[in-house]
């Protein structure tokens, strides 16, 4: 055990080490803002992999929470105050206040049923973005929405590296916290509706109220990772909230791996950098993810955390020999 | 009410009618692949996205809108079958959901295929000088296209109902929406049968963009807006029942019209509360059996 968990510690340790000393390295704010993203998104696709991986809900309008949050956050920051503490309490409070009334409904159904009721809810969401015009900005989208200003120490969010701690900070925040969640009995609970729901109702959980737990959580996380891109991003429009980003985010997990809580953020990181690397190149940026998401499915089902297990446990394989 | 003040309302759901069909054709096929093989094909919106655009280049190419009708679905089936041996097949020993996240790539790809090769303006098809002009109704004239369209769909839509119901085909398809272990026991080659419904689907989403064409205009996105809308239709009307995509494209496409009149900016939103009643009083769509 002791080992066990000392050799996970190791490598954990060296990539929070790497991520902390990333900007005086590449002190180029490109890349650092890469990165800023890839944690925002890691954020989400984590909390996405909450329903997908763990409790195996197929929610296909994970949107609706991130952009909800992030218009409540912008809004907030532009009509009211700056304030980092307010947004993100208004931004988070939003998404959770969302999740709760449509978990309660959507999880009435199941499987192929619950996913299109998720791609509704979102889609009603959308179209309030799109069509709340005196609020949202419509079509337009909401600009010039301010780096947040944090009241108590003072820190001013403009600069690319502090947003980029501040970014990491709440990654990791968000990890621990998640990962106690999956480590507790409640996230035990999850992983036996995923695995027979009946049985865990037969047993005398109310599998309703633990699905519906699920669903908010994944909801607070998804606002969260919403109101961090709307201080990162200065600007939210419709297609935030639109279902080919609750797709996207959905295959970060899938690629990354599902029910592990990393593999969805080296999803985020393989998709966002690819975006970013492919876009710059060439306009055939959906054709290559399109492609690039087949031949995962194809070839590569548990994801990038399958295939870095694979190879791991290939490599002392070879070295015992 | 006397005629004067009914035709507007006539024309309007003559509209919602015709708009209905090319949803019945799209949907007819995604809920027969869903009741035979359990997963919703997310790339069928890019059947008939192909199809309107193949249309477009067949009719500005061979100058027959009839050519169209006919070439562009068989092609387009042909893709489908194609894409069903070499991509899904490998997944069916896996979980359903593979295949749905396949699909998903699988639309990315044609989405961006189309802008590449026909470009991102809006694009408009002519009518067949056959069918242009206006049909007198009595109380009021009609676009005769559209009427066309409406015939046609009506006419398709009991030709499917007669394939289901009173020919070998269908009971073959019929039985195994019911139970596929049972079909393959009886010694008929499934397999074969999924792809030739997957084809024969594709081919029907391709036959509703050709029709499409030349009413509606074409442009990047029709395709998820149009998958969204049948998705919406399966799901309303009940999975896997031709019964169910029928009624519930009428549903959605008189939905769809009459919101697009009485609340222009909120007509999506009333087509989404539609749905999101209809599951939350039958879970199972209107005419959908329960899910196992």
């Amino acid at each position: 055990m002791t080992s066990d968990r000392r050799r996970r510690i190791g490598p954990g340790l060296a990539t929070i080490a790497a991520l902390v000393i990333f900007p005086f390295v590449s002190p180029s704010i490109y890349f650092q803002n890469v990165l800023t993203e890839v944690l925002i998104f890691g954020i989400f696709a984590m909390s996405l992999d909450l329903l997908i991986g763990y409790t195996g809900l197929f929610s296909f309008g994970h949107a609706a929470f991130f952009g909800v949050a992030a218009y409540t956050a912008g809004i907030v920051a532009t009509r009211f105050s700056d304030n980092m503490l307010l947004t993100l309490a208004a931004g988070v409070l939003a998404a959770g206040l969302l999740a709760l009334p449509l978990g309660a409904l959507s999880i009435r159904s199941v499987g192929i049923y619950f996913l299109m009721l998720t791609l509704a809810f979102s889609q009603m969401v959308y179209a309030a973005a799109y069509k709340w015009t005196w609020l949202t900005g419509g079509p337009n989208g909401l600009a010039g929405v301010p780096r947040p200003v944090l009241g108590i120490l003072g820190l001013d969010l403009a600069s690319v590296s502090t947003f980029y701690y501040a970014t990491l900070t709440f990654f990791l925040a968000s990890y621990v916290v998640l990962r106690r969640i999956v480590a507790s009995p409640l996230g035990h609970s999850f992983v036996g509706v995923r695995e027979n729901e009946s049985r865990m109702r037969a047993i005398g959980y109310n599998t309703w109220l633990v699905k519906l737990a699920a669903f908010v959580i994944a909801g607070l996380f998804a606002g969260l990772a919403g109101v961090l891109f709307s201080y990162f991003n200065g600007f939210i429009s419709p297609s935030d909230v639109y279902w080919t980003t609750s797709g996207l985010v959905m295959v970060m997990v899938i690629i990354g791996g599902a029910g592990t809580l990393l593999g969805p953020v080296l999803g985020a990181g393989l998709v966002l950098i690819l975006q970013n690397i492919v876009s710059s190149q060439t306009d055939r940026w959906p054709l290559i993810m399109g492609a690039t998401f087949i031949l995962f499915v194809l070839v590569a089902r548990r994801g990038i955390a399958g295939i870095f297990h694979d190879t791991l446990a290939l490599a002392r394989r070879s070295a015992r020999v | 009410m006397d005629p004067q003040t009914l035709s507007p309302y006539l024309v309007q759901i003559l509209n919602g009618l015709a708009f209905s069909m090319l949803l019945f054709l799209l949907a007819a096929g995604l809920s027969v692949i869903f009741g035979m093989m359990d997963f919703i094909n997310l790339a069928h919106g890019s059947f008939y996205m192909l199809g309107a655009y193949l249309g477009f280049t067949a009719i500005q190419r061979l100058g027959s809108f009839w050519v169209a009708v006919v070439a562009v679905p068989i092609l387009v089936a042909g893709l489908g079958f194609g894409l069903e041996m070499v991509l899904l097949r490998p997944l069916y020993k896996r979980g359903h959901l593979d295949q749905v996240l396949l699909t998903f790539g699988l639309a990315f790809v044609f989405a961006d295929v189309v802008k590449w090769n026909w470009g991102a303006d809006i694009r408009s098809v002519p009518q067949p000088p056959e069918l242009t002009g206006a049909l007198s109704l009595g109380v009021t004239v009609y676009p005769r296209y559209r009427g066309f369209v409406i015939v046609a769909g009506l006419l398709l839509a009991g030709v499917l109902w007669a394939i289901q119901a009173r020919t070998r085909l269908g009971a073959i398809v019929r039985a195994g929406v019911a139970d596929k272990e049972m079909v393959s026991g009886l010694g008929i080659n499934v397999r074969l049968v999924f792809a030739a419904v997957f084809a024969f689907g594709a081919g029907l989403a391709a036959l509703s963009g050709v029709i499409a064409a030349p009413f509606l205009s074409l442009a990047p996105g029709m395709d998820f807006e149009q998958l969204i809308l049948s998705l919406i239709v399966v799901v309303v009307g009940g999975l896997g029942t031709l019964k169910g995509a029928f009624w519930g494209a009428i549903v959605v496409g008189l939905a769809d019209t009459f919101g697009k009149i009485w609340a222009p900016d909120f007509s999506l939103l009333v087509i989404f509360a539609i749905m999101a009643v209809v599951l939350l009083l039958r879970p199972n769509g209107l005419f959908g059996r329960a899910l196992a």
